[in-house]
Order: structure tokens, then sequence, then C-alpha cells
């Protein structure tokens, strides 16, 4: 069942360059659909119209079946999970109120956001030590832990994940990566995932969207996106070399 | 007679004029920041009147303070009494370093934290007061520590018409061709401006958001 529907979205700059033309995607429950494409594709973009921090003006976007138009945009927010590259922790809060911040205006009761927190931090792979630490004291890798675990704090059912684990380096990277991945497994989220790099869809992606100047080339599954005849799949393809390791995940 | 003997003979008046001046400087600071930190968070909203509201406090800035004290005059109920009109005057003085710290401090704000915040579901009202407002509130209390020290000075003028402070002592230093006298009014203003920017520079840097290692 599609939960992120985009029928004929299409996004314009003010001065009326196109960013998205007529864009149909659909992401369905329990899936993690990797939307890949260079910088300037419209992949961010696309993202953001998700969650309304860009507004759809063209096309249809539906979440859970109703346009996002209709959703109160504070309800649709708090519905989906939204982690960055820049991860954006609040450098005044320390983790523990980082990751308890929507819990806490969703008036949750202390003794739930206390448990919600321990749980949390666990799940991606923290000791609850750090609890008492602000951002700037975090190495990179559990800055962006910090973010994932932040973004499943009310348990919402859809994630949208913008090169999260783009800005670290490539070993922590790998780890964030499969940590993620088993993550997923247990929690079964609708992920929407942004990237440009191909050995990340590869790993991660249930299926694999790319986009090109804001057009949608290519839907497809992993297998089929590596051996499709698309120029520009192929294009995209050659540039990683012939060496992606998209077996490494194993056969599903 | 000297400096010291002339202080210690109207260490009262001294005393009174200098709690004068300080009301009128902490009366206008308050009026200040109950008007400019709206203002300046209001621009930051809609960016279509940041420009004619930064003009308007930079030309009031331009106006000579003793020019401002005689324009306000006329004023109805605030032209009644010196003190109010002093206090009317340092308020506009004080508003542009508010205004326009609020509004530096909270377009500072790191771009990624204000997207994830927006992204996660905080209301405009919650970005403002669990984000925005204190991750700005070191550069806002800059803009309070700018305007407290103008004040201080520009109240020593607010003696001209009548509003008395320490310009008073200033003043009648100048007619009677005494530097004791006007020592006696310019040393208090100065210790107080020097006091008052220790402590919001302290102040500013407790507040500073923690800063990356």
């Amino acid at each position: 069942m599609a939960v992120i529907e985009f029928r004929d979205v299409s996004y314009h700059l003010p001065d009326g360059r196109a960013i998205l033309r007529n864009l149909n995607l659909a992401v369905h429950r329990g899936e993690i659909l990797v939307l890949l494409g260079r910088s300037g594709s419209g992949k961010t973009t696309a993202l953001k119209l998700v969650n309304r921090l860009l507004d759809t003006p063209h096309g249809e976007l539906r979440v859970d079946g109703r346009s996002v138009r209709e959703w109160d945009v504070i309800k649709l927010r708090r519905h989906i999970g939204y982690a960055i590259q820049e991860v954006g922790l609040f450098p005044h809060f320390t983790v523990e109120r980082n990751i308890g911040l929507v819990p806490t205006i969703e008036n949750w009761p202390k003794e739930k956001i206390a448990r919600r927190f321990e749980e949390l931090i666990k799940l991606v792979g923290l000791s609850a030590d750090v609890a008492s630490r602000y951002p700037h004291q975090l190495s990179g890798g559990q800055r962006q832990r910090v973010g994932v675990a932040r973004a499943l704090a009310a348990d919402p059912p859809i994630l949208l994940m913008d090169e999260p684990f783009g800005a670290l380096d490539p070993l922590t990277r790998t780890d964030l990566q499969r940590e993620f991945l088993s993550l997923q497994q247990k929690l079964q989220k609708t992920v929407l995932f942004v990237t440009h790099d191909l050995r990340e869809a590869m790993l991660l992606g249930s299926r694999i969207a790319l986009l090109e100047e804001g057009k949608l080339v290519s839907l497809s599954s992993r297998e089929e996106f590596l051996a499709s005849p698309d120029p520009l799949v192929k294009k995209y393809v050659e540039a990683f070399g012939t060496a992606v390791e998209w077996s490494e995940r194993g056969t599903p | 007679m000297n400096f010291w003997s002339f202080v210690s003979q109207n260490k009262f008046e001294i005393a009174d004029l200098t709690l004068e001046h300080l009301w009128m400087v902490g009366a206008a600071t308050l009026f200040a920041i109950a008007i400019g930190i709206p203002l300046g968070i209001l621009i930051t909203r809609k960016p279509g009147l940041r420009k004619p509201v930064i003009a308007a406090a930079n030309i009031v800035q331009t106006i000579p303070s003793l020019a401002l004290f005689g324009f306000l005059l006329p004023a109805p109920w605030i032209g009644d009494r010196a003190g109010r009109l002093a206090v009317l005057a340092l308020t506009l003085y004080a508003l542009l370093p508010l205004i326009r710290n609020t509004c530096t401090g909270i377009k500072g704000v790191d771009r990624a934290v204000v997207e994830a915040a927006r992204g996660m579901g905080l209301t405009d009202w919650q970005l403002l007061y669990k984000v925005e407002l204190p991750l700005a509130a070191s550069v806002i209390l800059a803009g309070v520590r700018v305007a407290v020290v103008i004040s201080i000075g520009l109240a020593t003028i607010a003696a001209a018409i009548g509003a008395g402070g320490l310009g008073e002592l200033i003043f009648r230093g100048l007619a009677m061709v005494n530097n004791d006298v006007i020592l006696a009014g310019a040393i208090p203003a100065a210790l107080m401006a020097l006091t008052a920017d220790t402590l919001l520079g302290w102040l500013e840097k407790r507040l500073s958001p923690p800063r990356a290692a």
C-alpha cells in the first residue's frame, strides 16, 4: 500500500526554473525507497514536499491516503521522522533533551519519556551515559546516531532521511548504514531516503528511484537498476565503477 | 575648592542625581526591550518589514540628541514632565541596537537546527521560545549592553531640559567654568557605564550557547 504518493508533482522556483517535473512515485509500507541523483536533481526538494517544509504548488502529494494540503502541518510533521546530513541537534540541549523534545511537547508523562530515551539510545548503539552531554561533546557518528534517535522519538511510521550519513568518514558511515538496516528490519518504517551515493542506495534501498533534472529517470529494484539499459542509469553506474558491492547486503 | 571636597560636601545630591540617572536609563532600557525585541522578532517573520523598521530606527539614531529632546517638548502628557520626556527620547535611541541584534541573533541561528526543528513539528511559537530565542540570547543581550551604555551617556544631556540626572552637575560645571563640578557628574556616569558594561558582558558570556569543541 502506498504510504507516500507523488501524483504529477512539479515544483518551480520563484524565477520559474523547474526543480521537479511531473513526478509520479509511490513509497510502500515498510520499504526503503532511495531517491538517487546528483546535486540539483531535485531529490531534496521532493523530500521536503512530503513534510511540507516546501509547499506543493502543482500536482498532488498524499501521505496515508490524504493530500498533504489537507493535513494539519504540525500533525503531519510529527507523523514523520526527519533526519538530515547536518543533523541539526539543538546545541543548547543535552542529548536526552534533544531526543525527548517531541515527546515533551506532545505531553508524554516524564517516566514514559525517560523509558523511551533508554530504549532509543540502545537502539542506535549508544550507551546511556551520553544523556547529559551536549552535541558539541559528541563525535560526528554519535551526533548522527542521536539525530536518528531523535527522528524516531515519537515512533513515527514514516521516516524522511536526507543524506543522513553523508558527512561521516567511510568507516563510520558503513557502520551506521548497516546498523540502520538492521534497525529498519526491526522497526519496519516506511522510509524515503535521499542520497547521491550509489553504494548507499544499493545497500539500503528496497527500490531505487533515479532523478535527473527534476525528472524520474528510472524506478526499479536494485538488481534491475544495475542491469538497466537506460543511458542515464548506465552513466551513473559507470561513474561509481563496476565494483559496486551491492551483493554485500546478501539476497533479500 | 578641590574635587574631593566638592564631592564630600555634595555627596547626598550626587547620590540623588545618580539614582535619578539610573532610573531614567533603567526605565528607558525596559521600554526599549519591551518594544525592540518583539519588533526584531517580527521583522524576521515578515521580511518585507525589515528595511522600513531598521530604516526608521536608524533615522531616529541620527537625530542629534539635544534636538530630539526639543522636538518632543510639545508632545501631550509626555512633555508635561521632563523625566517622561527624557525616558521617551532614551527609549527611541535604544531601539536600534535592540531591533538589529534581535534580528541578527535569530537569523544567525544555524539553518540546519531551524530546519530540523520545523521538520520535527515544532510550531512557530515553540521554534521561537525553545530554539531561536535561547540560541540568540547572547546576541540580543549584546544589543541590550550597547543600548544601556549609550543611554547612560545620553542621559547626561537630558539635564538640558530639566530632567535631572548626573548631567545636571556637568551643565552646572560648564556654566561655572569649574572642572571639579563637571567631573563630579562625569565620573559617576562613566563608572556607571563601565559597571553596566562589565555586568552585561559577563551575563552575555554566560548565555552564549555551548560552542563546538
